[in-house]
């Protein structure tokens, strides 16, 4: 069978996990990024990985890749020069955009002005126009397009996007367009809004397109540059992209539709607790990845993780599916203050990053972190990442002093205060993806993952009410772990739009069913094999007149067996489940999507040897940290010689090389199987 | 009569020490159940004026009504004062009239639920929000007439009742309301939002007390206040001078042929107080462009406003209200005499804030914006879709227009934004497909933003074409007056409107019209007005000027405002620009730090030729005994 090989390439360190596919087992590394080029760092952490293992990198039959690359193309404004041709009369199209300032009453005052991601010097309107209906209104002026992209290509742009009024209708005038492009700029890549998206929103869909095409060369150069990387050191296996809603695709399609990996890296660490949730017979879970400068929260339901329409990205809401992932700027870095004015304890989202991180890290921050606070209470003990970093405990005490004084509250009260902010914080954001979404948290586990996730995540759980809390195995590197055992997915969306009463399931059956061929296609052509492939549909429905949809997933024999009725019970129970209330209006069936997913690979976790109960193999030394309002005495355990059925009283720390877990007083940690600690009361 | 609020369980509420975390925790997680509130809502409603505008606002308060969290502030007090009856356990509150919450909501279209939250017997909170009803009957589709002389005209008003009354549901109650209105299935869906929404927060409020104790978040309510209050304090005693400044600003014009409107405030600093004195504004209109302003929903303009300019750090919520007296003559367009007719009252809520940015920056040019707000330009669009296969059925549409953002501190407005909180536009494609029309022009104007080192933004200019025969009416200003530049940035543009008929002939028509018949193919250019401008144009780069001309959103005719020569296609003539910047620098006297354009003697004299409009008459008083 091989290896798979999981890479995650994170703004200070690039996680690398092997698994051998037979046996399960597999080995982690780290190396620090290089973001100049990314690959660097990625090579190098595969030759030592491979060493490790024992292997020679032609081993490797899957290198599975989670990546920011797009991301930040988008984010740093460094993607292609687009250029845009849109309908008469629509040239500032994406300069109002919804014309939405954030920021409540007069956060106009201070709301920075946006750019457009494709410049208006390099957008161009066109004389032709379709309907509402899909009905030419007006013929394509074709003397007028040749015009309008001989500017565009004068401007030098790199790549054009086509995106015309009601295009999700007929696009005919679109492919004309993309037609005279290829003949005019043979060398620029075209993107057509109605084949992105054909869906109804002219801004969304524009945004979306222009999104693709502007990350496109981007995301071409980099696969193009790792691949090569990867054959010199020998590698021929298949390379795959994880997409921003936690399927894989192959890096060729991601090249060309890299609209769908802007949330990419988030993604990998939903599809890594997915893993060990399977492993671990826990199939309801919320994450909690903790990380320098913020953190994500997304919520699994057994086994599936939510997902929504849009991908945002900055300030740009585009419309690809992504997992329902909520970030807030609450991390390790976050700086706490005190401001003039009302005296309140604040932290985040001002951040100290990596550079010059937390007073405790000793490279030249001054400011009172998250981290700092966890060390002044003795949460963080001694050495990070295996023995080479120590941390500067004096420093910490010393910033944190600085809120205590302006509090007029203890140092410890201080530090304390300050974690207590970041995991209400934490807390906010999960509200959002579970009680917001009519789910009961109780009902859930929460998974502490990424630098400082198994830190906080016993205090969340307990403010949740969601119990275990877990700190899986490799906290640290459990993105690259998703990326190693998750499956390739693809999907396509239509706008449907019509009355319940005006459809039947068969319409709808016949439209899924030719989506679903589609979808199928493009899988196989990505190299999945035929059987392996499973389809399944998602209706976007709504009381006709709302602006907002629910998502109902379900499978053709669903929809023969329950027809209409059935959707619209199930949309009812979900509306009444979100939202309190029904209504007597009738349904709109909005949007269909098909979605083709291969099979999830079988990947067991290895087990680890069983203990009697007693970690004491794992001990290390005794302990004292600050909890509940007074110094306690605990102990600190080492990770690696725990055994499975171990039970750690709080309150405790358990070390490994890239993490820490804390058990809180009052709460026990009980070692699984495979290593995960499961931290519940006593 | 005050209100009777029952309680079950007598025990008073103990106010506890309180640790800074614990207070901070609440404080988030209120802010939270507000994000909620919101997000509930824009899901659920129907109209297009909540689900794709925005245009609603939700409400936390504690126990005494005074709000924790929101943006338009309290009213409670004032209801309390006036209801005559019991407030008691499973009790929802429904109003939609003025007169009878001293202007919380302002005019008849806004829906107001109120929800008292009891927890073990004892009044603990108050949630609330209210939204604008696209049609609650009355004489015009969309209620809102300009002509109207009493708000008897202006649809279904609605007393402070019980919708629930001890858990138990008036459903006759709710039949009588949404009987008087065009759009029923709107309302209701409107409606049940809204009740959604609080019941929402109301759950949160109670988790909360759960949690912590119901004295601690008691004593947190109070002590978040009392931190407000301190704050605003501090900020008041540096911003604010004793010597009294005063700013006037106008709305155009009534509708019906009279203005401009005036209104004028004063600002001084007593002590620790600051008094805001509405003397000098013109009183109340004979039509609808009232707009009963409620003190303490100023108060509350007032403080985020004073917070957004000097420190948006701070939370803002009820606390400081004791800090500021606000007077408000009675009988003045912002304190009209009941039966006044209230519903055209965006214009003067708008013109609220431009003043108050006026007022507050003055003394400090350095944090001062321009003038930006219009109002909220409304169309109204209604008839019987004649498109195949929609079997001639009737429609009504009212859509919020969009201006340009003034220039700022912080740099140029953006162009065709919302100063509005959370609103956004409607998709075009949205409109084409649910309403008989074709959206053939939807871009800014250009020049529209007023000149400046900070360019205002441009207005938007959005062309309908009807393809029903229908009614339209609007609802529009700063057409006559222009939103002001500052510290020598220039005015905006103003708003204009043209009707062009489907054999080509353009019609000029008015900003504020009702009624007006619309033909099949004809087409209205709904042009709205820029931001002003802010900082020296001539200091503005030539490269950048002649940038925004490639971008179509300055040509070059206007480029010549920057002291820019620069042909259609932006390339900029740096030779005779330098000379031009000279020429102007040399012609031009001391840059004030308001240009208001030119008063309003001139701009009558000059108005017809410049708008198409003959010039408002100056309005005369008093014209109406108010009715009792």
């Amino acid at each position: 069978m091989g290896y798979r090989l999981g890479v995650d390439v994170g703004g200070t360190f690039t996680d690398l996990l092997l698994l051998e596919t037979g046996t399960g087992a597999f080995w982690r590394h780290k190396t620090p990024s290089t973001p100049h080029d990314s690959s660097v760092g990625i090579l190098n952490g595969v030759t030592a990985i491979c060493a490790a293992a024992g292997i020679a990198p032609d081993a490797i039959a899957y290198f599975l890749h989670g990546t920011t690359v797009a991301t930040n193309a988008v984010l740093e404004g460094k993607g292609a020069k687009v250029g845009l041709v849109t309908t008469e009369g629509y040239r500032h199209i994406m300069q109002i955009a919804r014309s939405f300032v954030p920021g409540g009453l007069a956060g106009w005052i201070i709301w920075p002005k946006p750019q457009p991601l494709a410049a208006l010097e390099h957008t161009v309107t066109v004389k032709g126009r379709i309907g509402a209906d899909g009905r030419e209104v007006r013929p394509l002026d074709e003397d007028d397009v040749r015009t309008q992209l001989g500017l565009l290509k004068a401007a030098g742009v790199e790549a054009v996007t086509v995106s015309l009024i009601n295009a999700y209708v007929n696009g005919a005038h679109e492919a004309r367009i993309g037609a005279i492009a290829r003949e005019i700029m043979p060398d620029a890549p075209v993107s057509l809004s109605h084949e992105v998206l054909p869906e109804m929103q002219e801004y969304e869909r524009t945004l979306t397109t222009v999104a693709n095409a502007a990350v496109r060369p981007i995301v071409g150069k980099y696969v193009a540059n790792l691949r090569t990387r990867l054959a010199e050191a020998g590698m021929a296996g298949n390379l795959s992209l994880l997409r921003s809603d936690g399927g894989l695709m192959s890096a060729h399609k991601a090249e060309t539709q890299p609209v769908n990996i802007l949330m990419s890296g988030p993604a990998g660490g939903v599809t890594g607790a997915i893993w060990v949730g399977r492993n671990a017979g826990i199939r309801n879970i919320m994450t909690l990845d903790v990380g320098g400068t913020s953190t994500d929260v997304a919520l699994i339901e057994n086994l599936e993780p939510r997902r929504q329409r849009t991908t945002e990205v900055g300030h740009l809401s585009v419309r690809a599916s992504a997992l329902d992932v909520k970030t807030v700027g609450a991390g390790g870095g976050s700086i706490a203050y005190v401001p003039d004015l009302t005296g309140a304890l604040r932290v985040g989202p001002q951040s100290a990053g990596a550079v010059p991180g937390p007073v405790a890290y000793a490279k030249g921050g001054t400011a009172p972190t998250v981290t700092d606070a966890n060390v002044v209470l003795g949460y963080l003990p001694e050495n990070l990442l295996g023995g080479t970093f120590r941390l500067d405990r004096a420093g910490a005490r010393a910033a944190v002093q600085t809120i205590a004084d302006r509090l007029g509250i203890g140092l410890m009260e201080a530090a304390r205060g300050i974690i207590d902010i970041v995991n209400e914080n934490m807390f906010g954001a999960l509200r959002m993806i579970s009680v917001q979404q009519g789910y009961d948290p109780r009902d859930f586990a929460l998974m502490g993952f990424g630098g400082a996730g198994p830190l906080h995540v016993n205090a969340v759980a307990r403010l949740m009410g969601s119990w275990p809390a877990i700190s899986p195995v490799s906290p640290g590197v459990l993105c690259a772990l998703g990326d190693a055992t998750t499956r390739m997915r693809t999907e396509t969306a239509r706008s449907f739009s019509r009355l319940a009463a005006q459809t039947s399931a068969e319409d709808l059956i016949a439209v899924l069913d030719e989506m679903a061929a589609q979808t199928r296609a493009e899988l196989i052509a990505d190299g999945v094999p035929e059987a392996e492939v499973s389809s399944l549909f998602e209706v976007d429905v709504r009381y006709a007149g709302q602006a907002f949809e629910v998502p109902l997933t379900i499978t053709a024999d669903d929809l023969r067996r329950d027809g209409m009725g059935g959707i619209l019970a199930r949309f009812d129970a979900e509306h009444l489940r979100l939202f309190t209330f029904n209504m007597e209006t009738p349904h709109e069936i909005v949007n269909l999507r098909a979605v083709a997913q291969g099979q999830v690979p079988d990947l067991p976790a290895p087990q680890i040897a069983r203990g009697d109960g007693n970690p004491r193999a794992a001990f290390m030394r005794e302990h004292v940290m600050w909890m509940d309002g007074r110094e306690q005495t605990g102990a600190i355990y080492d990770r690696a010689r725990l055994r499975a059925g171990d039970v750690i009283q709080g309150p405790a720390i358990v070390c490994e090389m890239d993490s820490t877990t804390l058990i809180e007083t009052g709460c026990v940690g009980t070692v699984d199987a495979c290593g995960n600690i499961l931290i519940t009361l006593a | 009569m005050p209100a009777t609020i029952v309680q079950t369980n007598p025990v008073p509420f103990n106010r506890v020490a309180i640790d800074p975390v614990t207070l901070d925790i609440i404080e988030n997680a209120l802010r939270n159940a507000r994000i909620e509130m919101d997000a509930t809502l824009v899901r659920t409603a129907m109209s297009p004026g909540i689900r794709e505008q925005g245009d609603a606002f939700p409400l936390i308060a504690d126990h005494t009504g005074k709000m924790i969290v929101g943006q338009f502030g309290s009213f409670i007090d004032g209801f309390l004062r006036n209801f005559d009856g019991t407030l008691e356990d499973g009790d929802l509150i429904f109003l939609s009239d003025p007169y009878s919450v001293d202007g919380a909501i302002s005019h008849s279209n806004d829906w107001l639920v109120l929800l008292p939250v009891f927890k073990d017997g004892r009044l603990i909170g108050y949630t609330s929000m209210f939204g604008h009803q696209s049609d609650i009957g009355g004489k015009v589709v969309g209620s809102m007439p300009i002509n109207a002389h009493a708000i008897f005209e202006e649809g279904v008003r609605i007393p402070p009742v019980k919708l629930w009354k001890q858990g138990a549901f008036n459903a006759d109650l709710l039949k009588l309301v949404l009987h008087q209105t065009r759009k029923p299935d709107w309302c209701l869906a409107d409606l049940n939002a809204l009740i959604a929404s609080c019941r929402v927060a109301a759950r949160r409020v109670i988790e909360m007390a759960e949690r912590f104790g119901d004295d601690v978040y008691f004593s947190a309510t109070q002590e978040l206040l009392a931190r407000n209050h301190r704050a605003m304090k501090a900020l008041i005693g540096m911003a604010i001078a004793e010597q009294p400044v005063s700013f006037e600003d106008y709305i155009c014009d009534d509708g019906m042929g009279a203005g401009p409107y005036r209104i004028r405030c004063t600002m001084h600093r007593e002590g620790e107080q600051v008094v805001l004195d509405f003397d000098g504004t013109d009183p109340q209109s004979a039509a609808s462009i009232n707009f009963y302003l409620n003190e303490n929903m100023f108060k509350m303009f007032f403080g985020i406003y004073m917070i957004m300019v000097f420190d948006p750090q701070i939370l803002f919520n009820d606390g400081f209200y004791d800090l500021i007296d606000v007077r408000i003559p009675a009988g003045s367009l912002l304190k009209p005499k009941f039966p006044a007719a209230l519903s055209g009252r965006t214009h003067a809520l708008g013109r609220i804030f431009d003043i108050l940015g006026g007022l507050l920056g003055q003394k400090t040019p350095e944090f001062l914006n321009a003038a930006g707000f219009s109002s909220s330009p409304h169309l109204f669009y209604a008839g019987n879709d004649t498109r195949a296969d929609r079997g001639g059925e009737w429609f009504q549409l009212f859509q919020i227009g969009f201006g340009g953002i003034p220039g700022r501190p912080m740099g140029d407005g953006p162009d065709g934004h919302s100063l509005w909180p959370g609103f956004t536009n409607v998709p075009n494609e949205f409109l084409e497909r649910y309403f008989p029309l074709r959206i053939e022009r939807y871009e800014c104007a250009p020049d529209s933003g007023g000149a400046g080192l900070h360019r205002g933004g441009d207005g938007i200019h959005m062309t309908y074409r009807f393809l029903s025969a229908g009614v339209i009416a609007i609802h529009d200003d700063r057409w006559f007056v222009p939103p002001w530049g500052v510290n020598g940035g220039k005015p905006g543009g103003r708003a204009r409107k043209i009707l062009e008929k489907a054999d080509g002939t353009m019609q000029i028509v008015g900003n504020k019209v009702e009624d007006l018949a619309v033909e099949a193919d004809d087409q209205l250019h709904f042009i709205t007005w820029g931001g002003g401008g802010w900082g020296d144009p001539l200091d503005r780069d030539p490269a950048l000027v002649g940038r925004e001309i490639r971008e179509g959103l300055v040509t070059s005719g206007g480029a010549l405002a920057y002291g820019v020569v620069a042909d259609a296609t932006g390339t900029v003539d740096a030779a005779a620009t330098e000379t031009l910047r000279a020429q102007i620098r040399t012609d031009r006297g001391p840059l004030a730090l308001f240009d208001f354009g030119p008063d309003i003697a001139a701009l009558r004299a000059a108005c017809l030729d410049e708008t198409g409009l003959p010039a408002p008459v100056q309005p005369q008083w008093p014209h109406l005994a108010a009715a009792e």
